[in-house]
This record gives C-alpha cells, structure tokens and sequence, in this order.
C-alpha cells in the first residue's frame, strides 16, 4: 500500500489533484487568451480574467533536472524517489518523480511520459516514466 | 544619492552565541542580541522607533517591545523570501531611516532551528496558504521535502551545463571551514576539513549534496542598528554607511524552490540586483573588497557569483579553484566562515561580519577593507567606511 502524502488542496489547486484521481492530466488555461499556466492561479497573469478552464495535456516532456532526497530520507516513501523537474512539450514545468529508472541511467534532458501514482488516503498525483522520443 | 548627512548607516552589532542547544527562549535569543547591538552603538533601547524581521521569524514585535522597553514603534514590517529576506532587511531599514520615517531603526533573527525545530527536515506542520509555503503543494508528495532537495532541484541544469563536481562544490566548503577555523565565534573554530572529508561525508541530496555542502543548523539571535549617518556621528562606533540596498522580486520566480522561469542557468534575479546597485550608487559588487554571500549550500554561491557579476556564466567553479575568494584574493568570501562555518542564523550573522570587516575589527579581518557587499539572492547591499 502506497504511503505516499496526499496532495495538499487548495480552493484554487483542487482541480488539478481531482483530475489526477480520474486519470486525466491537466493544466489551468485562461478562457479568454488560450495561456496555460501552472502552478495554477486564481486569476489570469495576462488578461485579469476569472474565466478559468482546463486543458488536457500530452503527458509527454522532458527531463530538466533530478534529485534523490536521502537524508533525511523522504516522508511517505520506503525509499528516496527520484524528484523530478519536468519540462512539458506545452511549455509548463513541473515537480513530479520519475520511475522505472536506475539512477546511472538518467539523462538530463530524456523524453518522459506522465503516468499516476496513488497516494496513502487514495487520492493520485501525476509521475513520469521513461519515453522514445515523439 | 542621499545627502551623505542623510545617509543610513549601521551602527550597531549584536550577538549571542551560535549553538545546538540555546536552552533558552527564542524570544530571549532576540532580545539579547538586540540588547548586545543596541549597547555596541550606544544607543538606549527605548529609543528604537522602527523594527523588521523575516516572516518566518517566531518572536512578536510586541514581546520584543516588552521585553527591551521600547516606548513607540513607527513602522514595522516582516519580509518574505526565507533566508533571501537576509539582506533585503537592510534595504527597508535604510529607506525607514533616510524617509525620516524612523531614527533607530533595529533588525533581528533569532531562532533555535537545531534544538526546538529542524530547518532542515520535512516540516509537517505549515499550512500551504501560509507565506513563502504554496509551493510545498507542488513538492511535498514527490519526496522533495527539504530546503536542500529544492535547492539541488532548481541547481540541477546550471551544474550540469557546466560540468560542475563535486569537488568543484566541495572547494567552497573547504574555503568557508578554513575562515571558520581561525574564527572564535564560529561554531566550527579550529576544525578545518580537507576535501577528501567534503567527499567522504554523506549523502544529504543525490547526485549534488553532500553533508559538507550544506549550511549549519543553529541556534542564536543576531540584530543590528541603524540609523542615519547625522545621528551616527553621535555614537560609540565607526558607522557602516549603507551605500546602496537593492531588491528584486520578478514575475513568476520563487526562492529556493524557483523552478518555474527562466532558463535555470543564469540568475536574473540577481543580475537584476547587480544593474539597480550600479544604477543607484555606481558601484559593482565584483569591486568591493570583501563578499558576505548567503551560503545556504554550495551551488549557491556559484549562481550567485555569475549574477552578481563577479564572474562570467559558467565561470564560477574556476573563480573559486583559481584562489579569488581566498583572504587575500580578490574578493574573500565571507571571513567569518559564513552560514557552513560561523553559524546559519539566516543570513543575518554574515551581515555582522560586514560591519565588522568594515570596522576593522574581525577576526579574519582583509586588509584596506573601503566596501563589502552584502548579498542574499534577491537582495544585494553595498556597505562601507
Ligand atoms: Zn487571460
């Protein structure tokens, strides 16, 4: 069973944390100029709209930098995940983990896919994995 | 620039001691080590008229007030940022003083971050709509849960693009343990380390951190005084003029967890710090005599040495190797042994060691000391005689 913190929610975050436990991966879009933005906002930076919707993203991105938290180890976790800074084929970034990959084989820069993971309450936050290229 | 009658200036200095175990009250660390600044410059605490800390400090103005006396407070204010509000703490004093908002204008930091709380472990307690904490939201289910996992993280792509190692890192511990070593106060006095103790220490964040790497936690209070330099000519000190004090918050960009803007490489926050202090007092801080940057881990320092201009981007590490930051290099880094080797009181105890490079009165003092520059990321300060 996943020990895994659950995701803090916040009124204007809850969206995003909602669509993961469907499955879906989403960003914040300003309904007015089509900008996507994360982390989300409750008002769009460009235009002052309230008009918020979201947008379904590929999944897919790349790798910008990564960190194995050791000591002290990672709360929720048997061992240290790696965390991950992802940069999405949409222009936004990310903190997320990267599974299925032995550290020495991590490559600044890699292609990634989201994928899910579940969290101790039940809930889920997006992870990445190893990709081909697109 | 200010009439140089008008001019703020630090007068004051104080301290406790920089410990694990303070066994005393957070509130007392801080009303010690203002006590201690106020009696440095001479001046009677009931005169202060104007006081900030760091939004993250635990003490209350209003304790403060009760426990020093002061009469009547006219202007306060608490500064976001973490340890970033280091320096930015000067930039508000200096405005207050030369506003003629407030004559005696004090700042303090007091925490007991070893012995009643870890700064440096995951905090399960602070609410994600509390200030400079949202973006816990976005890190803490991953596993990065520590200033220093953060910091690696948003370090990552500079130290990568350049090849930087991890002796590259470590030759910045072993500088600031080898300041400590000849500093009384420091908390490291006399234990110097070799690189090969930087390599052999252990992991603290894969595949950037080693223990040796990362700043102290301690306990301790640090305060200053300042006030203007018609009223400094009064006091017991050779005054510290504050020069210039420049911020720069820019849009879209957080702290130590600022992974969101920009290309991860160069520091514009930084660089945007460095144009505003030549703006404002035609001096850069690559010409100042000593360095007091915030050595909250060693990437850090790197980062900052290219975007306050010391250095090219990607020139750092060899800035380092090649001895410019040594005591009698070009510019020292931090005397004192800075937050890895005096103590990590937020940054603020590298702000005194400015003061006193100053004053001339040091431990490791530089020679012909006219400036220093004082530096906290988002915040840079020229002080000098
Ligand atoms: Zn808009």
């Amino acid at each position: 069973m996943s020990m895994r913190p659950d995701p803090i929610q916040r009124i204007d975050t809850a969206f995003f944390w909602e669509a993961c436990e469907r499955g879906e991966f989403v960003a914040q879009k300003c309904e007015k100029c089509d900008v996507l933005w994360h982390p989300p906002r409750p008002i769009c930076p460009t235009c002052h709209s309230t008009e918020k919707t979201t947008q379904k993203l590929s999944g897919k991105g790349r790798l910008l930098s990564w960190v194995k938290q050791v000591t002290p180890g990672a709360f929720g976790f048997p061992e240290p995940p790696v965390a991950a800074l992802i940069e999405l084929e949409e222009g936004i970034r990310l903190v997320s983990n990267l599974e299925g990959v032995e550290t020495d084989d991590i490559i600044i820069g890699m292609n990634v896919a989201v994928d899910f993971a579940e969290t101790s309450g039940g809930k889920a936050v997006p992870i990445f994995r190893a990709a081909e290229a697109s | 620039m200010v009439d140089s009658l008008k001019q703020a200036a630090i007068v004051g200095i104080g301290q406790t001691e920089f410990s694990k175990n303070s066994g005393r009250s957070e509130q007392q660390l801080a009303a010690e080590a203002i006590l201690a600044a106020c009696q440095d410059a001479g001046i009677d605490p009931a005169d202060i008229d104007g006081m900030t800390t760091f939004g993250l400090d635990n003490s209350d103005e209003i304790d403060v007030m009760r426990s020093l006396g002061c009469r009547d407070i006219n202007y306060t204010t608490r500064l976001p940022q973490g340890g970033a509000a280091s320096v930015t703490t000067i930039v508000h004093a200096k405005n207050a003083v030369e506003s003629g908002m407030c004559d005696t204008f004090v700042i303090w930091r007091a925490m007991n971050e070893r012995s009643q709380y870890r700064f440096g472990q995951p905090a399960m307690s602070i609410s994600p709509d509390a200030h400079s904490s949202t973006f816990l939201e976005w890190c803490f289910p991953f596993g990065a849960q520590t200033p220093a996992a953060w910091e690696a993280l948003s370090c990552g792509p500079y130290l990568d693009k350049f090849g930087v190692t991890s002796e590259d890192l470590g030759r910045i511990a072993v500088l600031m343990r080898k300041h400590a070593a000849t500093n009384p106060d420091a908390w490291f006095y006399e234990k110097p380390i070799t690189l090969e103790d930087h390599q052999a220490s252990r992991w603290i964040i894969e595949p950037w951190l080693h223990l040796l790497d990362c700043c102290q936690e301690s306990d301790g209070g640090v305060a200053l005084v300042v006030t203007r330099m018609d009223k400094a000519r009064d006091l017991k000190q050779k005054p510290a003029r504050i020069i210039g004090a420049e911020y720069s918050m820019l849009f879209n960009h957080e702290i130590i967890s600022d992974f969101y803007e920009g290309d991860l490489i160069s520091h514009d926050i930084a660089e945007r710090v460095t144009e505003k202090l030549i703006a404002s007092c035609d001096i850069a801080p690559k010409d100042t005599n000593v360095a007091m940057i915030y050595d909250n881990f060693t990437p850090q320092i790197l980062r900052q040495l290219e975007g306050f201009g010391y250095c090219g981007i990607g020139e750092a590490k060899d800035y380092v190797k090649d001895g410019h930051m040594e005591l009698d290099g070009k510019s020292p880094l931090s005397p004192n042994g800075g937050l890895m080797g005096e103590g990590y009181i937020h940054g603020m105890n590298n702000i005194t060691e400015g003061v006193r490079q100053v004053r001339g009165t040091a431990a490791n003092q530089v020679k012909d000391v006219e400036t220093v520059f004082l530096a906290s990321g988002v915040a840079g300060a020229i002080i000098g005689e």
